[in-house]
């Protein structure tokens, strides 16, 4: 199963319950491992919590929910989709999924940064918060189901809309409902209806172009793509109008 | 004759500080304060006070305190104050005890012993500040089914008119002339801007409201004041008014001072007669005389409308709106126990028809047993007091809900129950100009928009704490209720369980 | 009368709850398989079950007896099965009749007896009610009606095989390697409350549809209420029941097309209809008006099955997961990618569909069904 080569392990997980998964992974890098490749991955969950080193996991199969959950430092690659949950509450860190991902990627992630090839589904980086030095920062190559950037209270959200066709919308409805931090960069069209009230719209700064582009170079660079060909269309801002958008809310 | 009562109230002034300003003189309607000119004081007669508390709230240096005069009565259960006084009252002056409001005794509130459920763990609760939340309701006749054409997949259902409401509270009947024209006012330009509807009452509508007729209710009732064609085509829903629920089988007299010159133009009535509404309406004597008068006034308005029925919640309330189902009703209102009014004999009020929450719940019941719910949808009015009452209504089956009397409280009313004596000191229950002004429209349909809007925020919390985003999904789901101190039999007739059940 | 909801739900709960894996495959051409496949991907989703129950719904299941309604049921006494019986002689021509083969498992305990019947509508039939209708009202006497008898499969050419275990020890007790289809929906299990009861457990069948659900759904109350006004009971007190009762009604009884019924069961937003083009919104305003008591609110993904048509469809604002995958004339519908590669790593395509659309899978060419040879054994 595990053969050891210059600190990489190889992996072969098929048929291997999670909790025996993780618990291998567990031991394989207490030994000072720095890269493991799991193969034939077919939906065991957890995968990347509770490492707490920066290792580097590469995954070829379909990771099952709550990839790189709770996550403190390692660095995740799949060559495939990613499921439900991808990134929750995580901490530190880097995922990097060469597909789509399911629902709720990234939600309440402190710090981290996951860059996702194709779409994401509902409520993409939902409740993502920063705090201190610790900023999280999801990079969605294709488009978003409803739901992006719900609550969103801190980071950074790109959203670039690569497999959109000329001229077409995103569909995201309820983008950034109930947002009241961070910033989310969205390249392509979208409608006022799609937004959520808190949400206000605006040009990016020189400042903010440039935080934009060191994010899209990674992105390009994971990927494969020509970040100028990227950067070259316009891009929207959406921030949050208030802090504290439910003031008038109470009586009293 | 001397009379054997003393006065309900006690008005204290602090003479400290009360700066003789006479605020509280010119804003009393019951001359309860008045200026002595050779003492230069501010004075009182107790027993003039019904305990308003407008000079009170009034008064710029909060000088004043009101209190209730108990009379210590020897201690008798069923010989209270109000029973011996009321004897008193009758003895001395040989009338019916009239009264305004709704019934104030003690039979037991249902609202306040169902309980509303929320998610956990097995299905999640939504959050409504980010997620959609939708209370939008339908009221109108729905068919059974739709039906599509067979090639084109386009729809052939044609149905009867429906009415949208963004939030499922309607303004009750409260007629011009039992209320200012202010009130109407304030009531038009509030259900304009929030989306619902609100309600003429048998008064008429004043011509200055009819841009408001997209959110207006106009009644029929059985005194037919105001009904013209205009009025009919101006409303979006037409009501017949059977009865009201604080006064059941009652007529209604509005005295001829009230009938002003505007109020008889509205009325189309003379000047200064008094506006009689006899206790039936004359061309229904029975059920099939309803499909009469219903089907008259739909073709009166060329089935361009609902039309709706309402009855005071009664005894066989589940078999009569079964009957008005079938009469062609489209939408039919009960009017509850605690259901309010301008006037009423008190005997009556507070001893006829039935608590609004088993009416629901029965004909609710009865017309999913006979599988014609659809046909009609359910108001219900009569006491409904906040937005957890809304919820529950809604639970036990109702489409939506009507208020009066909180519309009022928030117009300004402190419900001292003197609405029949014209001399309504917050300016609400009244016609005399100098009154009806203390009621400004701007501020007025700001306060019943503020109202609303907190309810229907509050709805929105209770339907995502359920795990639902439609009020449909709430609408007739008694699973949501649960009952706290019933006996079985209640929580039979309410369809509901017990608590912990 | 006897009270199946006593059986099911026996601490009496205003419905029982439960989560789960769903999964469903078809083979757009037809073509019949075997559950090998079905069976190892539902076993990878194992942790969203609890063992309190696992099933399968089987299509071209029969094709010998393909005209025939194929009613299965479960047997707690001999005496259920004597009566049951003897309605059935009454009330049909018995084609065929045996004892669901089984095999003894040690995970499988104290199983009901399960017989299957090959049944023809005759005359006795009254002339003003369909075949179907008859049927209904037949398994709906029987099944709130005869004592320790239950009827969990009552189409023709498909079958239900469900029970109290994890689904890959119900397919092995059921001895599902012996069977083909093409179409197979599967489901595991995870009730909150109900010590286990070989009914309740998914999927739900009302003559060829079935259904298995992932979620709870919070409209339960007002939904069972409206369904009750059109004759169907919820005996089993689970939400399940209602979303087959809704789809029998909606697509059998009212005739309406599964893209409509989806936008009943999961309408639009009020201010989606407003954006509509005239025609969409008056179509999509009458349907949440009339059928606003079907809206299924709370979170759920179906999987709805009928002869020729797979259904996927999750509720509008998407709170259960399902993922679709295309190989071939093959369509998986899942609550997980990963149970969906394992049986077929190279798909063609695989999405995740927004919530509220449904994902619809129809037989390329409609299965013929064979001549009855009477007496064949299956």
């Amino acid at each position: 199963m595990g053969r050891w080569r210059n600190s990489t392990a190889k992996i072969d997980a098929a048929g291997i319950y999670y909790r025996e998964l993780n618990a291998k992974l567990r031991g394989v890098v207490s030994n000072g491992t720095k890269k493991i490749e799991l193969h034939n991955i077919h939906g065991q969950r957890y995968i990347g919590t509770d490492l707490d080193k920066p290792v580097e996991l590469e995954i070829f199969g379909t990771p099952g929910n709550d990839l790189g959950a709770f996550m403190n430092g390692p660095r995740i690659i799949v060559h495939g989709n990613a499921q439900d949950g991808c990134g929750n509450t995580m901490d530190s860190g880097e995922i990097i999924i060469h597909g789509h991902a399911g629902d709720i990627v990234g939600l309440s992630a402190r710090g981290g940064k996951i860059f996702v090839r194709d779409d994401v589904g509902y409520r993409a980086g939902i409740h993502m918060k920063e705090y201190q030095d610790k900023k999280p920062v999801l990079v969605i190559g294709g488009t978003a189901q409803d739901f992006l950037g719900e609550y969103m209270a801190g980071g950074i959200l790109i959203l670039l809309g690569l497999n959109l066709a000329e001229g077409e919308h995103h569909k995201s409805r309820f983008i950034g409902t109930g947002m009241h931090g961070g910033v989310i960069y969205l390249r392509g069209n979208v409608e006022n209806y799609q937004l959520g009230k808190e949400v206000g719209v605006t040009d990016l700064d020189e400042e903010e172009r440039h935080i934009l582009k060191q994010y899209v170079d990674e992105f390009a660079e994971h990927f494969n793509y020509q970040p100028d060909e990227i950067l070259d269309q316009e891009f929207l801002e959406l921030y949050p109008r208030w802090l504290r958008p439910y003031g008038r809310l109470y009586a009293y | 004759m001397k009379t054997y009562l003393t006065p309900k109230f006690l008005v204290q002034r602090d003479p400290e500080r009360c700066i003789q300003c006479q605020v509280c003189v010119n804003q009393c309607t019951f001359d309860t304060h008045y200026y002595d000119v050779e003492d230069d004081e501010v004075r009182s007669h107790d027993e003039n006070c019904i305990g308003c508390l407008r000079c009170v709230l009034f008064c710029p240096t909060r000088a004043l305190t009101i209190r209730q005069n108990h009379l210590d009565y020897r201690d008798n259960y069923n010989w209270r104050p109000e029973v011996i006084e009321d004897i008193v009252k009758q003895a001395e002056t040989g009338g019916v005890l009239l009264t305004g409001m709704g019934n104030d005794k003690g039979q037991r509130i249902y609202w306040d012993h169902l309980v509303l459920n929320a998610s956990q763990v097995t299905n999640p609760s939504i959050d409504p500040l980010r997620e959609p939340m939708e209370l939008t309701t339908y009221l109108g006749r729905k068919p059974d089914r739709i039906e599509l054409d067979s090639e084109s997949s386009t729809l052939k259902t044609e149905l009867a008119p429906q009415v949208s409401l963004e939030v499922p509270v309607m303004f009750a009947a409260m007629s011009y002339g039992a209320v200012s024209l202010n009130v109407h006012e304030s009531l038009a330009r509030a259900a304009t801007e929030m989306g619902t509807l609100w309600n003429t009452g048998e008064g008429g509508l004043h011509s200055k409201l009819y841009k408001y007729g997209n959110n207006t209710i106009v009644q029929v009732a059985s005194g037919r004041f105001g009904v013209h064609a205009e009025y009919l085509d101006v409303a979006r829903v037409i009501e017949i008014k059977i009865g009201q629920g604080a006064k059941p089988g009652i007529g209604g007299h509005l005295p001829g001072e009230k009938v002003s010159s505007e109020v008889s133009l509205t009325r189309m009535i003379p000047q200064g007669t008094d506006a009689l509404s006899p206790a039936p309406q004359h061309d229904i004597y029975s059920i099939e005389d309803l499909a009469q008068l219903i089907y008259a006034l739909k073709e009166a308005t060329n089935y361009s409308k609902p039309i709706s029925v309402k009855i005071a919640a009664v005894h066989n309330s589940a078999a009569i709106a079964s009957g008005m189902v079938r009469a062609g009703a489209d939408i039919i209102v009960l009017d509850g126990l605690r259901g309010s009014t301008g006037a009423a004999p008190k005997i009556i009020r507070d001893n006829v028809g039935i608590p609004i929450e088993m009416a629901l719940a029965s004909v609710d019941s009865r017309l999913r047993q006979e599988g014609i719910r659809n046909q009609a949808s359910v108001v219900v009015s009569g006491g409904i007091r906040n937005s957890g009452d809304v919820a529950k209504a809604i639970a036990l089956g109702a489409d939506a809900v009507y208020i009066g009397t909180a519309a009022l409280i928030a117009l300004g009313c402190h419900v001292c129950q003197q609405c029949h004596t014209g001399k309504c000191a917050w300016g609400i229950c009244t016609t005399d100009l100098r009154l009806t002004k203390r009621v400004n429209p701007d501020i007025g349909a700001r306060r019943l928009t503020n109202l609303l809007r907190g309810w229907s925020i509050e709805l929105k919390d209770i339907l995502g704490g359920l795990g639902v985003n439609a009020l449909e999904s709430l609408r007739g789901n008694r699973l949501h209720l649960r009952g706290v101190g019933l006996t079985d039999t209640e929580l039979d007739i309410l369809g509901v369980r017990m608590a912990g059940s | 009368m006897k009270d199946i909801k006593h059986v099911n739900n026996p601490y009496n709960d205003d419905k029982v709850i439960d989560a789960c894996s769903i999964f469903g495959a078809m083979d757009a051409s037809g073509k019949r398989f075997s559950g090998d496949g079905v069976i190892r991907a539902i076993v990878n989703m194992h942790d969203r079950g609890n063992g309190l129950g696992g099933g399968f719904a089987i299509y071209g299941l029969y094709p010998d007896y393909a005209d025939l309604y194929a009613l299965h049921v479960m047997y707690l006494s001999p005496e259920g099965k004597q009566e049951t019986e003897a309605l059935l002689k009454a009330n049909f021509n018995i084609i065929e009749k045996e004892e669901v083969p089984t095999r003894q498992t040690p995970m499988i305990a104290n199983p009901p007896l399960v017989w299957r019947y090959f049944l023809e509508v005759d005359h006795r039939k009254p002339e003003q009610e369909s075949e179907d209708d008859y049927v209904v009202d037949r398994v709906m006497t029987i099944n709130t009606g005869l004592r320790d008898s239950f009827v969990f499969s009552s189409g023709k050419d498909m079958a239900v095989f469900k029970g109290v275990g994890y689904p890959e020890e119900i397919a092995d007790y059921f001895c599902l390697e012996q069977y083909e289809g093409y179409l197979w929906t599967a489901h595991g299990r995870f009730p909150t409350n109900t010590p286990g009861w070989w009914g309740g457990a998914h999927p739900f069948c009302i003559l060829d549809w079935t259904v298995v659900h992932n979620g709870e759904i919070s409209s339960y109350g007002i939904n069972q209420r409206y369904l009750g006004q059109f004759g169907y009971h919820c005996t089993m007190q689970t939400d399940t029941e209602v979303v087959a009762y809704a789809v029998d009604l909606l697509m059998r009884k009212h005739n309406l097309p599964i893209e409509i019924v989806a936008k009943i069961l999961a309408p639009p937003f009020w201010s989606d209809i407003e954006r509509m083009s005239p025609e969409e919104q008056k179509l999509m305003l009458t349907l949440r008006q009339v059928y606003a008591s079907l809206l299924l609110n709370g979170p759920f993904t179906v999987i709805i099955a009928h002869h020729g048509e797979m259904i996927g469809l999750t509720d509008r604002i998407r709170l259960r997961p399902l993922t679709v995958g295309e190989k071939g004339s093959m369509l998986y519908l899942s609550s997980e990618e990963s149970a969906i590669r394992l049986i077929c790593p190279e798909l063609d395509k695989t999405w995740i569909p927004v919530g509220g659309e449904p994902v619809v899978g129809t037989l390329r060419a409609p299965t013929q069904p064979q001549p009855v040879a009477a007496g064949e054994k299956v």
